[in-house]
């Protein structure tokens, strides 16, 4: 399927925003498109560009000295519709983490499925490491998916991920392998069902 | 042996419906039914063609044209080039899959979520997914149904399951008798105002309680369809004889002797005395009033009759931020109450509140009156069956002399996709369930509340306590 993911170390974007729905990170009227590829130019587009399509200069995506594989975003990430499409868009545009304390369910499952690592961390450590990005975009974020800990200027936390996604991130794998070695198990369950 | 520990329905479901549970992996959970539409499938067959496989089972996937699709002259072309295309894709997808598609023109299009309870395809017990969080909706009848994505969707047509963790459970109680204009987008708005929009993220909500029993089957369906606003996975009825009477003669509903060998099995189904839940919560119906939000997100909702909060009376402080950016964007001072306050649209439609029931609450509130000259007001029946029973009923006439404009079934205004959208900066007061930034238009600003609420906001022209007019 996908990339496979063990560690990465980049720059992050901070985005404090919190409940930051998926309707923020893109709006229904980018979800026309029938394929997958194309959907990070969108991205934030309602906070990213005027309705005259001229980039908003304090938006942080516009803001040349940020930017990185990592997006650190407040509370409640993701809520909201369950389109993929928002998983897509900030994969397209070239995220592989987000960062945040708390995030919707659907949207985590979509991030997992499209090898983009949501990581769980507290809301300290969430507050220290938008602070500082702040301060200095130029600071280094690690976020080490075997050992489940990320760290920035000598801080570190652990984080938890599901051992069965886990897997799946290292090894680029898909759930429907999974499930499509089940087919004999579906059907006879199917039948009788 | 020993004795079985009680159960919750959820968990008799779910547990009914593992096709493999191995140590390590999620559970392989059975999909009795998988609704799909125009917006999250296309790349779901793509995969399919990628892989060269069919779809697991068509007799268990049910498709419709809802979120992309004019709500004008549906008969003609749909004249932007991608919604067209987008449709177009899913009549191509469906034909080479063999898939049953409800297309514009079909006597049973219309919303996802409106159709398949109405078509007696959502049915006690079951599991059902759809790549929309709504799908929600279904657990009105004592089942288990949530949203999906897009790689979730291409799993499930290839092999009717999904990869799932159990989640939590969540009891919400309600007692009591519910007051005067009080209708069950109430309730819901009530939960959600309390407990937040991140407030049962992780769980699958059972509402019961004798208020609860009380609804018909289309308020049950408003109730558990905003269920996924306060985070949770799903949520569920369990099935009583509102639920069977409505079941009952539905097209694909078991007919004859074997719908009530099904009610037997659906009897079954509710959960057993000292069932565990990992969190329960109880309200009274008597405290809940008319609701309406003031915010961005479901969670910042009151009383109509109340103000809206102080940036001091934040329980959160790191919540303050977010909350001033969220009136900012509504044009509203913290403080500030919202009767009184003009609306420029009044939008009645959606997965929420667009049955016939609503349109009928509609219609008994604005019977012989005309709309306020400052509103312009959609009326989106949510499929083509409510639409035909409205003419029927000739609900029409009510709302053609009242100045409303009723249009054809689908997802309207509801997501600021289609045609249908709320100008930047406009006001509008709407039955649907969702509030976020632009979500009804690029800048729309939206008021959720009931269909009732709304009626009465269409004939004042601005926010209304409803129990002044009933
Ligand atoms: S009516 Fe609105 S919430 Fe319901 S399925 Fe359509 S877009 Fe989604």
């Amino acid at each position: 399927m996908k990339d496979k993911f063990t560690i990465l170390r980049s720059t992050a974007v901070p985005l404090p925003a919190e409940n930051i729905d998926t309707d923020q990170i893109i709006p229904a009227r980018f979800l026309k498109a029938t394929t997958r590829e194309g959907f990070g130019d969108n991205l934030f587009r309602d906070w990213r560009y005027t309705p005259a399509d001229e980039p908003i200069s304090d938006f942080v995506l516009n803001n040349v000295s940020f930017s990185g594989k990592i997006l650190v975003a407040g509370k409640n990430f993701g809520c909201g519709s369950s389109r993929e499409h928002a998983a897509w868009a900030i994969y397209d545009y070239g995220f592989r983490v987000v960062v945040s304390s708390f995030f919707a369910d659907i949207f985590k499952n979509n991030a997992l499925n499209n090898a983009v690592l949501p990581v769980v961390v507290t809301d300290k450590f969430l507050q220290s490491l938008l602070e500082t990005l702040q301060q200095n975009p130029q600071t280094e974020v690690i976020v080490d998916l075997v050992n489940q800990q990320i760290s920035f200027d000598g801080k570190l936390e652990k984080f938890e991920i599901n051992a069965y996604k886990k897997e799946c991130l290292i090894n680029g794998y898909d759930d429907i392998d999974y499930l499509l070695s089940l087919n004999k198990e579906i059907r006879e369950f199917d039948l009788a069902h | 042996m020993s004795e079985q520990k009680p159960k919750t329905i959820f968990e008799k479901i779910w547990d009914a419906h593992v096709v493999k549970r191995a140590e390590g992996y999620p559970d392989a959970l059975f999909i009795d039914r998988h609704y799909i539409h125009e917006v999250t499938s296309p790349q779901a067959f793509d995969g399919l063609r990628k892989r060269g496989i069919k779809v697991f089972n068509v007799n268990r996937t049910t498709a419709t044209a809802d979120h992309n699709v004019p709500t004008k002259d549906q008969h003609l072309p749909i004249k932007e080039a991608l919604s067209r295309h987008q449709v177009e894709t899913l009549r191509k997808n469906c034909a080479a899959f063999g898939v049953e598609l409800y297309d514009l023109g079909h006597p049973f299009q219309g919303i996802v979520h409106i159709i398949g309870p109405e078509l007696g395809l959502t049915q006690p017990g079951m599991t059902m997914v759809c790549g929309d969080s709504h799908t929600s909706t279904h657990g009105a009848f004592g089942s288990i149904a949530f949203g999906i994505g897009t790689s979730e969707v291409e799993q499930v047509l290839a092999t009717q399951c999904i990869l799932q963790y159990k989640p939590k459970t969540m009891k919400i109680e309600i007692n009591g008798k519910l007051g005067k204009g009080v209708v069950s987008k109430d309730i819901i708005l009530y939960i959600i105002s309390k407990i937040s929009a991140s407030g049962a993220t992780g769980f699958f909500v059972e509402y019961t309680g004798d208020a609860i029993r009380s609804l018909s089957m289309e308020a049950r369906m408003t109730i558990c369809n905003m269920s996924i606003e306060m985070g949770a996975r799903g949520g569920l009825i369990a099935p009583d004889e509102t639920t069977f009477n409505y079941m009952k003669g539905r097209k694909f509903a078991p007919q004859g002797a074997e719908f009530d060998k099904a009610v037997e099995k659906w009897k079954q189904l509710p959960s057993d005395a000292g069932a565990v839940y990992d969190v329960v919560l109880k309200y009274d119906a008597a405290d809940i009033e008319p609701m309406i939000t003031y915010g961005t997100n479901p969670g910042m909702g009151m009383k109509v009759t109340d103000r809206i909060p102080t940036v001091e009376e934040l329980k959160e402080i790191n919540e303050q931020v977010s909350f001033k950016k969220s009136l900012d964007y509504m044009g509203l001072e913290p403080g500030s109450a919202l009767l009184g306050k003009a609306v420029d649209y009044v939008f009645i439609g959606s997965c929420t509140n667009a049955r016939i029931e609503d349109l009928r609450l509609v219609a008994s509130i604005v019977k012989g009156k005309k709309k306020a000259n400052n509103v312009e007001v959609w009326v989106i029946p949510g499929s083509k069956q409510v639409e035909e029973q409205a003419l029927k009923e000739g609900l029409n006439k009510v709302f053609e002399e009242a100045g409303f404009e009723l249009r054809s079934p689908g997802c309207s205004a509801c997501l600021g996709m289609n045609e249908d959208k709320v100008p930047p900066g406009k006001y509008c007061i709407s039955t649907s369930n969702r509030n976020f930034e632009g979500r009804q238009g690029p800048r729309s600003r939206t008021f959720l509340a009931s269909p009732l609420s709304a009626a009465v906001a269409a004939i004042t022209g601005k926010v209304t306590d409803v129990r002044e007019y009933i």
